[in-house]
């Protein structure tokens, strides 16, 4: 059994539908890559499973309980935590404070505990006190990740980390997935970047125009069937 | 692709609105003549909801149009008064002529203040104008000349010889203490059509659509070159001549004045706010239903000292949170009904577009 | 005029609006809600301490202890059931629900308690004064004083000191964010209404022991809750307590001069300070 799942999820903006019917199962220990264009839904998939976006209450499962209707709150106390896209540190917070409300709605024994996070990003101990967005984009990414990682989830939501970001800065984080997979955390990435996405998942889901184009194991996709995939079929 | 599209016109008029002018005129003509048919008190309770009209709504283009929400157009209420008795007492005018100067007076103060208050924005620019009206009420309290803290009246005799009351008590052969209620009741009547016939015109007009689109955004509307700070400076003196003029006619009316009376936050606010909250707020007709809706209730609850204010407060918060388009918004919005049509539509021109070609096909 | 002596007053005299002030300060910073109501909360908080007075023969100070929770949990539920219906986009809700909640908050008092003028009585605190110097000094305001003091100093330990004044400044940073962080905005709102009405239940009793209250006075509480948060800057809660005492000296000198100036001249200062620092003396930069 899955550890999450989603069926035939729906979601829509007002008038406008983002999602149509889109099916995902990540199991525990597994890294799942999503791929798409801008616009896919990418990141309105994410939102619906970390209860930014209310779908319907089946559409979304996790350990077998339905939590399409809960709202954020109660879907990180369950233990899903989202690295949400464009980092969105608290300015009036500092890195440590930025850290440290992480844990504010799941205070859960763990492997990551304040220092364990310093130990992964040692650059962010020197700038514990700094205002959390004086730090450069790298730095605050590597926050964001940490103030997930600190409520020990069961489950991480990372969306577009590499999002304006030098290669070798986005290199250094992943650099920092195999510590986290063997803490046990089940990992979904949400990556415009699809060659990090094939060098870290262990199966990937393309989405384009909201709708689930291509699954599958890296190493089972032809750069051709990613292509059509994530473009559609070719206009001439 | 070929597309024909001749003949597209932007619009306000609807059958409901044609219908309704009609209406309107039949209505304004008999509220001319009214005064010859009706007892005196009838004449001074019509001139008490025509004036409460007028400041609804003033009231209602500035918080409902423009986004300015005020808590202290009692400042120009007061003002007004004031600046009409000073008229009369120490210069001597007619009142007839000190009120149109109030008007002037009042827009004059409110060309002083904003200054200021335009530096604020939301909550603090509504307390702030409640700071404005308390400043202007003090110090008119240390003018001793018109009474000071404890007020002062007309001399008598001043409002039965302004002009046209005795041609009035002369012509329909009426004492001259009714000859005055009549004539103020003609001129709260024209000042009632005045203030609703500008805001329309506003609201039509380009100035009415750059206004909806400072409130609704400011920044995307200055973008695309509106002045926010003009118009929105041009509706507040607008509101405060408005509110100037009808709150020294009213003075007129009542030959009476003291600071507390005179800028009293419940009579010229709150009343004002309840109004136009209950009729239905960014709408020309909400306030005329709120008026009445208003009347009524002061009728039914006018012995029930501070239970009256209480049940209205409660309305207006049950209101506000339930139905906040108010009474008129309840029945347009089931309807679509406009009697004063500013939605602007586009009418003419054919429903298809012929087009040969494109991506698919 | 002894001028040391005026000034004094003015500063004690400040930190009763400081106290008016932090309240509303701290709701505003958190939610951006300004409540129309809240100087008839204070005058409200005043009748129930009396009326406990009143009631239980206790002396004011343990009256005010007794209060503190019955006004915390009157905050809470106003923010819960009413004001968090009215936060959004659009500013008019807010702001017509909070002065509808003041009208309503005021006659129901003069419905219940009369327009009668009232005082909350100490006893011999209320006329002690001690002498430092020349100048002698009142003990109600000094403790007033200090009091103001030591609420500012709690709630900035609480803001910056506790999980709790993180999900503060979290929420009023993104709302959505520390959503994903597990902080209910709803709650979180409501716990800082009823802290705002703790202060105030403070703020009620040295102005019940100040001078005579009556159901019509909370009005001009806001008014000068108002001015001493927009003189100090948004943000800052020793700004606040800097607008209180600028305003409270600004009155007292004023009085001095003709005691009819004494509120004109506070307002005044606060004009004053608008037209040359419209951001307030020490707003927080994030602003």
């Amino acid at each position: 059994m899955a550890l999450l799942e989603t069926r035939a999820l729906t979601a829509t903006y007002g008038d406008f539908q983002a999602l149509f019917g889109v099916d995902m199962t990540l199991d525990a220990g597994e890294t799942v890559a999503v791929v798409g264009a801008n616009g896919a839904g990418k990141t309105t998939l994410m939102r619906s499973i970390a209860g930014v976006l209310r779908n319907g209450s089946d559409q979304i499962r996790f350990d077998d309980e339905p939590i399409g209707t809960l709202p954020a709150p109660e879907v990180i106390a369950r233990g899903i935590a989202m690295v949400p896209e464009g980092r969105k540190l608290f300015p009036s917070l500092s890195v440590e404070e930025n850290l440290l409300i992480g844990r504010y709605g799941r205070a859960v024994e763990g492997p990551w505990s304040l220092n364990a996070i310093y130990d992964l990003f040692p650059v962010l101990k020197d700038r514990r006190n700094s205002p959390g967005t004086a730090l450069s984009g790298g730095q605050q990414q590597m926050v964001a990740i940490g103030r997930a990682l600190i409520s020990n989830p069961r489950v991480l939501l990372c969306d577009e980390i590499s999002l304006g970001l030098a290669p070798i800065v986005i290199r250094d984080i992943y650099a920092t997935f195999p510590r986290i997979r063997a803490s046990g955390a089940s990992i979904v990435i949400v990556e415009q970047d699809i060659g990090q996405a094939l060098r870290v998942a262990d199966r990937l889901y393309c989405l384009m125009e909201g709708r689930v184009t291509l699954e599958g194991p890296p190493a089972a996709l032809s750069r051709e069937a990613i292509h059509a995939a994530y473009f559609g079929a070719s206009r001439s | 692709m070929d597309t024909t599209a001749p003949g597209w016109r932007v619009e306000t008029r609807t059958t409901a609105s044609t219908v309704f002018a009609g209406v309107l005129g039949l209505a304004v003509a008999m509220a001319v003549v009214a005064p010859l048919f009706v007892s005196r008190g009838t004449v001074q309770n019509l001139f008490f909801i025509l004036t409460m009209l007028v400041l609804a709504q003033s009231w209602n283009m500035l918080a409902g149009f423009a986004g300015l929400v005020s808590v202290g157009q009692q400042a120009f209420v007061g003002f007004g008064a004031y600046a009409m008795f000073a008229c009369v007492i120490l210069f001597k005018l007619d009142p007839l002529a000190a009120i149109g100067l109030s008007g002037v007076a009042a827009a004059l103060l409110a060309a002083l203040t904003s200054r200021f208050l335009f530096r604020l924005h939301g909550a603090y620019f509504a307390i702030g104008s409640w700071v404005i009206a308390e400043v202007v009420r003090l110090l008119l309290a240390q003018w001793k000349a018109l009474g000071g803290g404890t007020g002062t009246s007309l001399p008598t005799g001043v409002t039965r010889e302004m002009w046209g009351v005795g041609a009035v008590g002369h012509l329909f052969g009426l004492r001259p203490a009714q000859a005055t209620d009549v004539v103020c009741y003609w001129l709260a009547l024209v000042l009632a059509i005045v203030t609703i016939g500008f805001v329309y015109r506003l609201l039509r007009s380009r100035q009415g659509l750059a206004l909806a689109a400072v409130r609704d955004n400011q920044e995307a509307a200055r973008s695309i070159g509106v002045d926010a700070r003009g118009l929105k400076t041009f509706v507040y003196l607008a509101a405060a001549f408005l509110t100037g003029l009808v709150g020294a006619l009213i003075y007129v009316q009542k030959a009476r004045i003291s600071p507390d009376a005179a800028f009293s936050v419940v009579d010229w606010t709150a009343y004002v706010i309840f109004i136009v909250v209950i009729g239905g707020i960014g709408t020309i007709e909400g306030p005329i239903i709120g008026v009445l809706v208003f009347f009524l209730l002061q009728n039914m609850l006018a012995d029930y000292g501070s239970w009256y204010l209480l049940v209205l407060g409660l309305i207006g918060i049950i209101v506000m949170l339930f139905a906040p388009q108010g009474l008129w918004g309840l029945f347009a919005n089931r309807s679509g009904i406009q009697f004063f049509p500013v939605r602007r539509m586009l009418r003419g021109g054919p429903i298809s577009i012929k087009c040969k070609g494109g991506p698919h096909g | 005029m002894n001028w040391l002596d005026t000034i004094i007053q003015g500063v004690l005299l400040g930190g009763l609006y400081a106290l008016f002030a932090a309240g509303l300060s701290l709701v505003f910073g958190i939610m951006r809600l300004v409540n129309l109501a809240h100087g008839d909360l204070i005058v409200l908080a005043a009748f129930l301490i009396l009326a406990l007075v009143t009631a239980l023969g206790l002396n004011p100070f343990l009256a005010t202890l007794v209060a503190i929770p019955i006004m915390f949990g009157l905050g809470w539920l106003l923010q819960s059931q009413l004001l968090n219906r009215t936060l959004g986009p659009d500013i008019l809700p807010p702001l017509l629900v909070t002065f509808g909640l003041s009208i309503v908050i005021q006659n129901a008092l003069l419905e219940g308690f009369s327009a009668d003028s009232r005082r909350i009585t100490v006893g011999p605190l209320e006329s002690a004064t001690f002498a430092l110097g020349t100048i002698n000094i009142g003990v109600m305001p000094l403790l007033t004083f200090l009091s103001s003091v030591a609420v500012i100093i709690g709630l900035n330990q609480l803001f910056y000191r506790t999980s709790l004044g993180r999900a503060f400044r979290a929420t009023s940073d993104d709302r959505i964010t520390a959503g994903l962080m597990g902080v209910r905005p709803d709650r979180i709102f409501a716990t800082a209404t009823g802290i705002a009405m703790v202060v105030v239940t403070v703020a009620a009793l040295y102005l019940g022991t100040r001078a005579n209250f009556d159901p019509t006075i909370g009005p001009a509480r806001l008014i000068y809750a108002f001015e001493a948060v927009i003189i100090g800057g948004l943000g800052s809660l020793w700004g606040t307590l800097a607008g209180g005492v600028i305003i409270g000296v600004a009155q007292t000198l004023g009085a001095a001069v003709n005691p009819e100036w004494q509120i004109l001249s506070g307002h005044i200062a606060f004009l004053a300070v608008l037209l040359f620092k419209p951001r307030g003396l020490f707003p927080r930069s994030a602003e």
